[in-house]
């Protein structure tokens, strides 16, 4: 089995296989990484850009390392502006681009849409590593890869997305993934930050945290944006804190085996306390390391790559 | 000289709707008769150009009462000639221009420049509309009476709320001495912030920042309620949701003086339409929901809206071809609104073909005070004819407007403008 599109924009598009696809490849990744004699797959002589227009660290970081193991060629751009700036379309940009032969395009952009743009108009790969407030398909999924290898399913789990809903990619693209893969999806915070209509996606909408949490077996706290304050989404990041964070108090209300994950940078003692972020149940740390696999896996498989070929 | 014979002629100004032969000579109709013999109505007949127009609508020349001509200022994007040669393809032998060019026409000498211009290089009528506000800056209100004097036909900030509701008061109380119509772009900037879509389910998906329907509506509401104590006429330009819609209707019920438009994207496109993430999607105000796209459909059948506008915004393509939250608002109109409005509501039946005409023509020209709108013996011979079968490709590349930011670039559309008449002269025949 093969992924339909050459392109990874985004999770709405995609098919609970194909999302297993991915799933099962990045095991395998991972599995012949944690065992030294194994060969991995090769993308020798493959160029991979990384087109970032906003600022990251650890997703650029993710994406090189997982095609250097790859042995393909990582090249990074980093734009701080939008095309406009330089005088050229972002069409421009994107021919470009194309006209140095990449096999596959790795694009971060504070716009939603953008890597949609960039793939309408070449014949390479293109994955999306953060469009906006649109998707973030590679980060919701190596956190479904998390919540597998955790709890061994993902199918009728409980999971509680809590906060800056609105203005998170993260959040949109775990909800396709989560609810195409049969878990039942809440989101909880303030009425500020949950978009118009979200319940559409299928999901349950809450504002209160404590309620959200009770039953479930994931807590996603998400980031909160200092300048939520000054647009009135937010009276105060402290009251943010007391209100809608998790710490251990609002942890130990919970299930006993509920889990907490975070997509990171996290604001240490806003969306979640040190305790809960450093503590027994936070996944944190294993999301980043999966996030190296999966996105070994995305590339194998965009590439040309067949899952049959890695599996051992 | 021109004699077109056999149309179906169709006049809701003076409740005309028949088979009727149309004889055109120096620029005025100078007769409109039931089978009459040629000969009878002028000797020099034989120099008659005929036009067989069996099957064909005959109607008072349409009249676009929002276009962009950009003109002076911002001429990459559209000029007084080619706007005016869109409008003739599109089946308009006028226009009425907003006056956010640069410099702002909020002064006569603006207003002289654009109608003079459009003496020289116009093929169709061009009514600038002049700037409520100086500079459209929404605080001190333009001299408004050499406006008119100097041949405004209207007053707008289009593009621009006149957010400072006294400032709205005094203008719309001031225009009575001059018979103006004020037109009133509503929109509450604090609540469209930095949206670039409707706000909704879509928004939601898309991850976009969202424009919520209430943006207008609290200004529609202030608006009406502005109109009513001031005993004024106000003219709510580019309609784009159920509430409003509904604001209106019940305004117009309560005696209050408000007329209204919209535009052809706003009733055939919906939100949806921006999930190919396609910047020519972009408008303001934004396309909206579905129920929002079937109230503009229903205003538009029961009469609480009177007018089909374009709000032509032309665009050039490093405005558009960027990203889609950095891209400009607008689309092009004037050579797909006829179109539209056949294909999506007169073949759909919302809309009888007497209807539409009324809503292209009769209706802007009673609003902004123009003589046309109507086909009368011995006025000026402006006239649109309409194929209804004709099917027509929207075709980008062969616009005749200097932009091409149209979202509906190769829909196919049953029915349209087949010639153009402005003042007795053709300045437009489909081939």
């Amino acid at each position: 089995m093969k992924l339909k599109s050459k392109d990874l924009l985004g999770l709405e598009e995609l098919s609970s296989e194909e999302i297993s696809l991915i799933l099962a490849t990045a095991q395998s990744m991972k599995e012949i990484f944690s065992q030294e004699k194994q060969k991995p797959p090769s993308l020798k002589g493959k160029l991979i850009i990384n087109l970032f227009y906003e600022p990251s660290t650890r997703t650029r970081t993710s994406f090189e390392i997982a095609g250097k193991r790859l042995g393909a060629d990582t090249i990074n751009f980093d734009f701080s502006t939008s095309s406009m700036s330089k005088g050229e379309t972002f069409k421009d940009t994107a021919l470009n681009l194309h006209a140095m032969k990449p096999d596959i395009i790795v694009i971060r952009h504070s716009v939603s849409g953008a890597p949609q743009f960039v793939a309408n108009n070449i014949s390479a790969s293109v994955i999306n590593a953060g469009d906006g407030a649109h998707e973030h398909p590679t980060q919701a999924l190596l956190d479904l890869f998390t919540i597998k290898e955790t709890f061994g399913r993902i199918e009728r789990l409980r999971v509680a997305i809590i906060g800056d809903i609105s203005h998170s990619r993260v959040a949109r693209s775990n909800i396709w993934g989560l609810t195409k893969l049969g878990a039942h999806v809440k989101v909880a915070g303030p009425p500020t930050l949950i978009p118009a209509h979200i319940e559409k996606m299928g999901i349950e909408v809450f504002y209160d945290v404590d309620a959200a949490i009770k039953d479930v077996d994931v807590i996603m706290c998400l980031r909160i944006q200092t300048e939520r304050q000054n647009q009135n989404l937010l009276p105060s990041l402290k009251e943010y804190s007391r209100f809608f964070g998790i710490n251990q108090e609002r942890l130990s209300k919970a299930k006993p085996g509920a889990m907490v994950m975070h997509p990171g940078p996290i604001n240490r003692e806003v969306e979640i306390t040190s305790d809960v972020a450093d503590g027994e149940k936070s996944l944190i740390l294993k999301q980043v390391a999966n996030g190296i696999a999966v996105r070994m896996a995305l590339f194998y498989l965009l590439a040309g790559g067949n899952h049959k070929n890695v599996a051992h | 000289m021109l004699l077109i014979k056999n149309g179906r002629v169709i006049d809701p100004a003076n409740n005309i709707d028949n088979t009727l032969d149309i004889f055109i000579n120096q620029g005025k109709i100078i007769r409109i008769d039931k089978n009459t013999d040629p000969e009878r109505v002028s000797r020099d007949i034989g120099k008659f150009r005929i036009i067989d127009a069996s099957g064909k609508i005959i109607a008072p020349g349409f009249i676009d009462m929002h276009t962009h001509l950009r003109e002076p200022g911002q001429e990459g994007k559209e000029t007084i000639a080619t706007g005016c040669r869109a409008a003739a393809v599109g089946g308009f032998t006028a226009l009425a221009c907003m006056p956010n060019t640069n410099p702002v026409n909020d002064n006569k000498i603006v207003t002289s420049y654009i109608i003079n211009k459009a003496l020289k290089e116009g093929c169709v009528r061009v009514y600038p509309i002049g700037a409520i506000t100086r500079g459209l800056k929404g605080e001190n209100l333009s001299d408004i009476g050499e406006l008119k004097t100097a041949g405004v036909v209207a007053l707008s900030d289009d593009g621009e709320p006149v957010i400072n509701a006294e400032v709205m008061r005094r203008a719309l109380e001031y225009v009575k001495s001059f018979n103006l119509t004020i037109i009133s772009h509503c929109e509450d900037k604090n609540l469209s912030r930095s949206g670039a879509m409707h706000e909704g389910f879509v928004s939601t998906r898309l991850g976009l920042p969202g424009i919520p329907a209430a943006a207008e509506e609290v200004m529609v509401a202030r608006d009406l309620i502005l109109a009513e104590l001031t005993s004024s006429c106000v003219h709510i330009a580019h309609v784009s949701t159920a509430g409003s819609v509904d604001l209106i209707r019940r305004a117009k019920a309560k005696g209050i003086r408000v007329t209204c438009e919209v535009t052809p994207h706003h009733f055939t496109l919906t939100d949806e339409a921006v999930t190919s993430f396609d910047p020519n999607t972009k408008v303001n105000p934004p396309l909206r929901s579905q129920e929002d796209r079937e109230a503009l459909r229903e205003g538009l059948r029961d009469g609480t809206i009177d007018v089909i506008a374009t709000d032509h915004a032309p665009h050039e393509l490093m405005a558009k071809d960027i990203e889609y939250t950095a891209a400009a608002n607008g689309i092009v109109g004037l050579e797909t609104a006829v179109s539209l409005t056949l294909n999506e509501l007169v073949h759909t039946n919302i809309l009888t073909i007497n209807q539409a005409i009324a809503l292209l023509s009769t209706n802007p020209a009673r609003i902004l005070g123009l003589k046309g709108g109507a086909l009368h013996e011995g006025e000026e011979a402006d006239i649109t004819v309409l194929d209804m079968q004709r099917e027509f490709m929207v075709k980008p590349e062969t616009f005749k407007s200097k932009s091409r930011n149209t979202p509906f670039a190769h829909w196919k559309l049953k029915g349209g403008p087949i010639m153009t008449i402005v003042a007795g002269n053709i300045v437009w025949e489909a081939k």
